[in-house]
């Protein structure tokens, strides 16, 4: 037991520390920070110019707040989530080292997270510079006094835990499939952008879609996030209107142990497979 | 179960499933392993020859726990691969030649050091041990270098090194040496035997379809053709089964459309390879004895065929290659590109 928790985290920390020098490997550390920064503001404002055209900038209207702190959150969903599942290719195809990794004696799944520490760190400076931005020039309304802090915390935990879960789940998918489908963290990124009521209640979407929404945790974390920095502007929309906070949060804790479970047999299963069918170290060239 | 013995295998198997892209349901069968039964012990450098497609890759990811068989078992270190995977790779290593892999924005050394790190080794050892693997491969000036700014034949050095550097009690070498230019094939080889010299109670299983370096570095060798293995055993034995033959090789002008079938129909003949050579062309002769060679010649000058340079010479594992397969191995390698589409 003892031996199996020394590897779990002997895996985790060198990857992190790979994961960081990955993630940091700009010659110029200036042009790092600018191009963190650039990105996420840059997505931030063709949603502001969108929303103004559709509303007559209508930005004083409780939806603008919902729709920029959902867009700002969803980073994570990029770099937590995609992060996670991105190590597999990246190691497959660019840096030819995942059979050299899958035959050392290491936890595979705890190696992948290591790796998306760093993502999480940079997405983290990409939701703070977006946040500030929303903040100091689009009134975005932030009062840190009326902030829930133990809320907005414990949200952000689970809710990180949550997107390295399924980020895990993906990732045992990716080992299976080639390269060609490298795209599908970016793919299922995009789909629950739609799907978790990131930038418009889930009421908008067809009567059919909306179970999926309501089965995703991103819509009860996001939900979450906003009751926490908004307070009860955050309840202008009923999507979720009847569940209190702590009903919110039992729903997204199980959902995380939920996804934990399911990307421990997903892991199992897709190992399984690889190993059967030859495609552990199998790259694109073959 | 023999724990003296590194690697054990029994009537191993794989069968590789491959689906048509247009159709699913049209399916093809590579038989890549068939029946292969290898028993090798501790502390032997023990070579897998064979040609392009033999299935010499295809074993040594079964033995790493990268690849489950479809036929038999095989174990390592005493633990079976598909079962107790675990127990394996915290004493095994593999290292692969011909491709260049590692993280280009690590130096060599911390390339190296975090490899060491995943098997739990303290950094210190780490250090000490990278920095005389580095210099004993004649590496040691580039190990501040990132890895990005190496040439191929640099970053497969650096490759060697990941895999000796663990101290595996069982290293697996897949074709260690490809792609590598003389001199530097020679320090591989070279550092893979004075490893084992300083350990040895390590274990080598090594693959090549280099003829040399099979008979120059290993204790045993199993030549493995199109999945079977067809003989195993020190190369000096494997030699020995032709020594009563005698083998000349003739440098011939022009064939004048002499062919090997006709040489091989003179009584004595026991095997007559004939390669076009720029300018005239080389026959390689088996006879059962010397006494044969001369019909050989008067065939050739009746056909007005001049023999330019005729010498005897010992076997080697080409012809231990060629008599088991019937021909030679770079034209056993041509059956690949044929079946490929
Ligand atoms: N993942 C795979 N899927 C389907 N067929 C495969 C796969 N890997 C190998 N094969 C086939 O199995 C056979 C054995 O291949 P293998 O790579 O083991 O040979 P090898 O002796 O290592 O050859 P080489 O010298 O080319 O490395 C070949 O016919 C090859 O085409
Ligand atoms: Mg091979």
């Amino acid at each position: 037991m003892r031996r199996q928790w020394d590897t779990v985290w002997r895996s985790f920390r060198i990857a992190t520390w790979l994961g960081w020098q990955i993630e940091s490997n700009w010659t110029d550390p200036f042009l790092f920070a600018v191009y963190s920064m650039i990105k996420p503001l840059a997505s931030a404002a063709i949603l502001v110019v969108m929303y103004g055209v559709i509303t007559n900038a209508r930005f004083e209207n409780p939806v603008f707040p919902y729709i920029y702190i959902g867009n700002a959150f969803y980073m994570y969903v990029g770099s937590v989530m995609v992060g996670v599942s991105w190590a597999v290719i990246d190691d497959r195809e660019h840096y030819r080292t995942l059979k050299y990794l899958y035959i050392a004696p290491i936890r595979i799944p705890a190696y992948w997270l290591g790796r998306g520490i760093a993502r999480f760190l940079t997405g983290s400076f990409a939701v703070l510079i977006t946040m500030a931005a929303g903040v100091l020039f689009l009134r975005v309304p932030f009062h840190p006094a009326e902030v829930d802090w133990p809320l907005f915390l414990a949200s952000l935990v689970l809710g990180v835990a949550m997107l390295a879960m399924m980020g895990l789940v993906l990732a045992s998918i990716s080992l299976m499939i080639a390269h060609h489908f490298f795209l599908i963290g970016e793919a299922v990124a995009g789909a629950l952008y739609l799907l978790s009521g990131a930038i418009f209640p889930l009421e908008v979407l067809p009567p059919w879609l909306r179970p999926l929404g309501f089965a995703m945790p991103i819509t009860y974390w996001l939900e979450l996030i906003r009751r926490a920095l908004l307070g009860d502007a955050a309840r202008a929309f009923p999507t979720l209107a009847a569940f209190s906070n702590g009903q919110l949060l039992g729903i997204l804790g199980g959902l995380t142990v939920l996804f934990g479970l399911i990307a421990l047999f997903a892991f199992r299963w897709c190992d399984y497979q690889a190993r059967e069918r030859g495609l552990i170290d199998m790259t694109t060239n073959y | 179960m023999n724990t003296d013995l590194a690697i054990e295998t029994h009537n191993l198997g794989r069968i590789y499933t491959i689906r048509n892209r247009r159709e699913r349901r049209v399916r093809r069968e590579i038989v890549a392993l068939q029946d292969v039964n290898l028993q090798i012990p501790r502390g032997e450098l023990f070579g897998l020859l064979g040609p392009n497609g033999a299935g010499k890759t295809t074993l040594i990811k079964i033995l790493t726990t990268l690849l489950a068989p479809t036929s038999g078992w095989a174990r390592v270190a005493g633990y079976d691969v598909v079962r107790e995977p675990q127990k394996i790779r915290p004493r095994i290593n593999m290292v692969s030649g011909g491709e260049s892999s590692g993280y280009g924005l690590l130096t060599v050394r911390e390339n190296l050091w975090m490899f060491a790190q995943f098997y739990g080794l303290p950094s210190r050892e780490a250090n000490r041990r990278i920095e005389e693997l580095l210099r004993r491969i004649g590496l040691e000036d580039r190990i501040h270098t990132k890895s990005s700014d190496l040439s191929t034949g640099l970053r497969q050095k650096m490759n060697i090194v990941r895999g000796f550097l663990t101290d595996p009690e069982i290293l697996f070498l897949d074709e260690p040496t490809l792609g590598l230019d003389v001199n530097a094939a020679r320090d591989v080889r070279r550092f893979v035997r004075e490893w084992l010299d300083v350990h040895p109670d390590r274990t080598v299983l090594l693959t090549t379809h280099y003829m040399v370096e099979a008979d120059e570095l290993c204790d045993r060798v199993a030549i493995i053709n199109q999945g079977q293995v067809l003989a195993c055993d020190s190369p000096e034995n494997l030699k020995r089964r032709l020594e009563r033959d005698a083998l000349f090789e003739i440098e011939i002008t022009s064939p004048n459309g002499l062919t090997g079938a006709i040489l091989e129909a003179i009584p004595g003949v026991r095997r007559a390879l004939l390669t076009e050579t720029n300018g005239g062309a080389r026959l390689d002769l088996t006879l059962v004895a010397d006494s044969a060679l001369p019909d050989v010649i008067s065939v050739l000058t009746e056909r007005s065929v001049r023999v330019r340079h005729l010498t005897k010479r010992e076997p080697t594992l080409e012809d231990v290659f060629v008599e088991l397969v019937g021909k030679p191995m770079a034209e056993a390698e041509k059956r690949e590109d044929e079946d490929e589409p």
